[in-house]
């Protein structure tokens, strides 16, 4: 196997690693933006995703499909609740109370899936087979088209609904200014409640399509949380393309960083975190400064 | 009223019977990671111990005395396995401990119980608990380094030479990683690639690739679940036809199942012989044992039995065989494990000695092979 061979196939099992980041970043992204919260329970819905959707599928016997959207819409519902009781709560958030009320919603999810589901780690079936597919002299999986897609679908529908729908129209003037949204008569707490559910969901789905190829249990959530939070993060925190292109290229670098020398692989990831908010807190692809100041 | 005496005097002398029963139970510790990421090794340890120790206790005790245990939750963390430890030691007054559950806490509690004088019998597989050997310290669980032996024993058969190695970067897949090399070395094999991944690594295939272009004659794989399982299916997916060897810490049918049946299909690996214990030739020592165990674990806890288990098991049998020989001082207890020989357990026979704290050799490992989601023995 020469070495383009070997390159392609770093490359192919980067994107669809990346693929995930750029989703559950997405999730950061959007609650972010209209609430300027760092959501770091963004992982612990992937995790609850992946394990709802085993639930639903393995303990209660339904069909994929209805198992995928019952643990979406459960996930979902788990958003509403803990944007209600952990975030609405607090008169005059500051960021630092924020992020530890989030960093402890965090372990309270994961207590409460290691108390229902147990501490064993689980699998789905893939949605279509297990023959693998090759590509240019790699190999890909089934699976890893439906992530793809389901990514690249997800992607689509989230640029639609912020720029073409009324709801999303006030979400996106939420996060340029709550308080002149307020004035103009959005209800931005039913805005921030809609962030929450919108990003659960996102996460949830990531959470479900990963569950076939990586395993879930109930503590994947905080690697891949961090992961996609570095993922929003190279986006410069945008619910739109930059985190998704932030997540490939997050994805793609610790592949190529994993086949040169494997020790390194997830040093790649928390060294371009760090170069990054050094030296572009903005994110690679934002101009410079933004509105919200 | 004459009956209100009776019936007085007949709750007076149940109360004494019980108090003289009760009066000097023999009380023993454990420490086991029941919860936390090593929950996979101290759950089934606990449930074993629970239910060791109440059998023993149904048949009336080790000599007339019953046992006690109390079992603390380490969560998988040294610090507070070492409090533990001092609690077990100073509160409870034991004069054994079972555990810890992993060779970091085990470490960690080594000095204290060391320095306490009360035999600890470790459930780790870390070498280093049992080398150098220290009077107070012993482990049930085989060394790595026998099933490491093993595996390339049988890779050896097979004329393989070129080894590709992919082991987990924790305490369990670096030790088996050098002590892998080492004998590969001694051995006359060469290793042609050499790659880690991390413990919460969620896609192996950069890593595989890499090992494809190595041109390896077989890969051994060494971390425990459920990583390994990724491995597998990775390299299903890459299409690699390279003979692959897992090690014993994947030694349980999870593995197969998260693997999928037909991703597991070939893979090869040593394990303990509770996995195949009804493959085994009657002839076998442990033979009787094994299926005992496995039957009593799932009408008490309706799951198989583990061999994590197993070594909880095996910690309470020796020190229930020291009191049976000498007595149920702690010193008592240590000379006797120390003297324990061809004492028939779960992990396999132990034959003690000064110079040997876990007294398992080669035939505590079987190479099976993984045939149509079951195991098979190996040829």
């Amino acid at each position: 196997m020469n070495l383009t061979d070997q390159l392609t196939q770093y490359i192919l099992s980067g994107l669809s690693t990346g693929a995930i980041y750029a989703l559950i970043g997405l999730g950061f992204a959007i609650i972010y933006n209209s609430t300027g919260i760092i959501n770091f329970a963004q992982g612990e819905f992937v995790m609850f995703g992946g394990m709802l959707g085993v639930y639903f599928f393995h303990k209660q016997g339904l069909a994929l499909p209805i198992a995928f959207l019952l643990a979406v819409v459960v996930t979902a519902l788990c958003g509403v609740i803990f944007e209600r009781f952990a975030i609405r709560p607090l008169r005059r958030p500051t960021p630092m109370n924020m992020v530890i009320i989030t960093i402890g919603g965090s372990i309270f999810l994961r207590g409460v899936a290691m108390i229902a589901w147990g501490k064993d780690t689980h699998v789905l079936p893939t949605f279509s087979g297990d023959e693998p597919i090759s590509f240019a002299g790699a190999t890909l999986l089934p699976q890893h088209l439906w992530i793809f897609a389901i990514t690249i679908l997800l992607i689509i529908g989230t640029k639609l609904f912020f720029s073409h729908t009324i709801s999303g129209k006030a979400m996106s003037a939420c996060a340029v200014n709550r308080r002149a949204a307020g004035l103009v008569g959005i209800d931005v707490r039913r805005m921030i409640m809609f962030s929450f559910i919108l990003s659960s969901a996102i996460g949830a789905m990531a959470g479900i399509i990963i569950a076939p190829l990586t395993m879930t249990s109930y503590d994947v959530g905080v690697m891949l949380g961090l992961k996609g939070f570095c993922a929003a993060i190279i986006g410069g925190m945008s619910s739109g393309l930059p985190t998704v292109i932030g997540g490939l290229l997050l994805g793609v670098l610790e592949s190529l960083g994993a086949g040169f020398s494997s020790g390194y692989k997830d040093a790649v990831a928390f060294v371009i975190l760090l170069l990054i908010l050094f030296f572009r807190p903005q994110g690679l692809f934002s101009r410079g400064s933004s509105e919200r100041v | 009223m004459g009956k209100f005496k009776v019936f007085l005097v007949c709750v007076g002398f149940i109360l004494t019977a019980a108090v003289a029963q009760a009066a000097a139970p023999i009380k023993i510790g454990a420490l086991f990671a029941v919860s936390g990421p090593a929950a996979f090794l101290g759950e089934p340890e606990k449930n074993t111990l629970e239910m060791l120790v109440k059998e023993i206790n149904a048949k009336g005790g080790i000599k007339g005395a019953l046992i006690e245990v109390v079992i603390y939750d380490t969560g998988g963390d040294a610090t507070k396995a070492v409090q533990l430890a001092n609690r077990l030691i100073k509160d409870d007054k034991v004069v054994a401990i079972v555990g810890p559950s992993t060779t970091g806490e085990t470490m960690a509690v080594k000095p204290v119980t060391e320095k306490e004088k009360i035999p600890l019998i470790s459930c780790a597989a870390g070498i280093k608990i049992t080398e150098p050997v220290n009077p107070w310290t012993f482990k049930t669980p085989a060394n790595d380094q026998i099933a490491g032996e093993k595996i390339l024993n049988h890779a050896g058969k097979l004329g393989q030479k070129k080894l590709a190695l992919l082991t987990v970067s924790d305490g369990f897949g670096s030790s088996g990683r050098e002590q892998l090399k080492v004998l590969a070395a001694k051995k006359g094999f060469t290793i042609v690639a050499d790659e880690t991944f991390g413990p919460k690594d969620t896609d192996m295939t950069a890593q595989l690739t890499k090992i494809r272009g190595a041109g390896a004659d077989a890969i051994i794989c060494w971390g425990t679940n459920p990583w390994p399982a990724v491995v597998t299916r990775n390299v299903k997916q890459l299409g690699i036809t390279t003979p692959l060897y897992m090690s014993h810490g994947v030694a349980s049918k999870k593995y197969i199942e998260l693997s999928g049946v037909e991703a597991a299909e070939g893979v090869m690996l040593p394990a303990g012989k509770l996995a195949v214990f009804d493959k085994l030739k009657v002839t076998d020592p442990q033979a009787k044992l094994l299926a005992e165990y496995d039957a009593a674990y799932r009408k008490t806890f309706g799951v198989e039995s583990s061999t994590f288990g197993g070594y909880a098991y095996d910690g309470l049998l020796l020190i229930a065989d020291a009191i049976k020989k000498n007595g149920a001082t702690p010193e008592q207890i240590r000379n006797g494990i120390e003297q324990s020989s061809n004492l028939v357990g779960i992990s396999g026979v132990f034959n003690m000695s000064a110079t040997d704290h876990n007294g398992l050799d080669l035939t505590a490992f079987e190479m099976v092979k993984i045939v149509k989601g079951d195991w098979a023995l190996a040829q």
